[in-house]
């Protein structure tokens, strides 16, 4: 039926809101399905992608012709931003094997939020790597676990080896307001990323 | 025969996901599928908290692809579905008789949900539940929206409002 709103088209029903993602990217136990409960409406929940050989021959998958199945689980957390965004966080797929779903979650993603661990620096090279050759703008937040050495920002900046207009900060994965401030972060890198004039 | 195999005694622990049968029922002679709420598949770090099992026995469940008659690949009308592609259900289709998994989808369409929502709500693989989206799309049964196209990149009123978002939780 028609509304009477005229935010709404005629011909359409009503507005179906429009998603978009942004990728929590780390190595297994990096914290990141934390960092998504942290800031979720919703108690992060998982879903199962089955890759079968009918995928065979698409695109995407290169490198994994041969496999028959495999399952790959992916956990994420929603923000409904306003009634037409809802933001979406997928974390990646811990284990190196999964690499093949990294291009399903780019694809289309606002940006990525790279924790990294610095008890295991060289588990998240390889995020940092990807993100730099798809274009993804990203962030890295150190996340501090217990126990960990306290490295400043620009030692982890270092030894990531990521250009200085990427953003490093220190965060608290189990934190809410933390979690926010590296999304806040990201979503202005990505904005700034994207009108390099603003940026100054 | 039921559809299902063994059940273990207990409820849902929320330890371990199921282990799929190895044996699968013959989908060609099967009878109706039973269907039964997902039981809120556990995340990589555990089970989350509050997510409402549904009445899924804890034993091994159906072959996934029963449910779709053997497809791997949705048809023309499940084209494109990504995993935060938005379903919404069509409000004048409710009441036309439907396959149960069908209906479970439905009935989670009533407001807007990504797909893998949907996928994670009735603990289906994501392949599966594309095909079965994509059915429900053929039939006018509900509506999507899909994610941004690879190359379009977002607009700024749009990472404007994300930004926006995030500071107001």
């Amino acid at each position: 039926m028609a509304s009477a709103d005229s935010e709404i088209r005629p011909g359409t029903q009503e507005a179906i809101p429009q998603a978009v993602k942004i990728i929590v990217a780390g190595g297994f136990g990096a914290g990141k399905t934390t960092m998504v409960a942290s800031v979720s409406e919703i108690t992060p929940l998982s879903t199962e992608e089955v890759m079968t050989e009918a995928s065979q021959g698409v695109d995407d998958l290169g490198g994994v012709e041969n496999k028959t199945t495999t399952t790959v689980a992916l956990d994420f957390g929603r923000i409904t931003i306003n009634d037409d965004i809802v933001l979406y966080l997928f974390g990646t797929p811990g284990q190196d094997r999964f690499w093949f779903m990294w291009d399903e979650l780019a694809e289309g993603a606002l940006g990525a939020v790279v924790l990294a661990d610095t008890r295991r620096l060289d588990t998240c090279f390889h995020a940092v790597d990807y993100f730099e050759r798809r274009g993804v703008p990203f962030v890295v937040a150190v996340n501090r676990f217990e126990g960990s050495t306290p490295y400043e920002a620009e030692e982890v900046r270092e030894a990531l080896d990521v250009p200085a207009e990427v953003p490093v900060l220190m965060a608290d994965a189990r934190e809410r307001e933390s979690a926010k401030e590296v999304l806040v972060r990201l979503v202005t890198h990505v904005i700034h990323s994207r009108s390099p004039a603003l940026s100054g | 025969m039921s559809i299902f195999g063994e059940q273990r005694g207990s409820p849902l622990s929320g330890a371990a996901p199921a282990v799929r049968s190895e044996e699968g029922p013959d989908p060609s002679r099967g009878q109706p599928p039973v269907w039964h709420r997902g039981r809120g598949h556990p995340t990589s770090e555990g089970p989350s908290n509050g997510v409402t099992p549904g009445d899924a026995p804890a034993g091994p469940l159906v072959r996934p692809y029963t449910m779709t008659k053997g497809r791997t690949r949705p048809g023309a009308g499940g084209r494109g579905l990504d995993l935060i592609t938005i379903v919404v259900a069509a409000r004048d289709r409710a009441d036309r008789p439907r396959d149960p998994e069908l209906q479970a989808i439905l009935t989670l369409c009533r407001r807007p949900i990504s797909v893998a929502e949907i996928s994670a709500r009735l603990d289906v693989p994501l392949t599966v539940v594309k095909v079965l989206i994509g059915d429900l799309v053929a039939e006018g049964d509900v509506r999507t929206r899909a994610a941004m196209p690879v190359a379009q990149l977002p607009e700024k009123k749009v990472l404007q409002a994300v930004l926006d978002g995030i500071r107001r939780l």
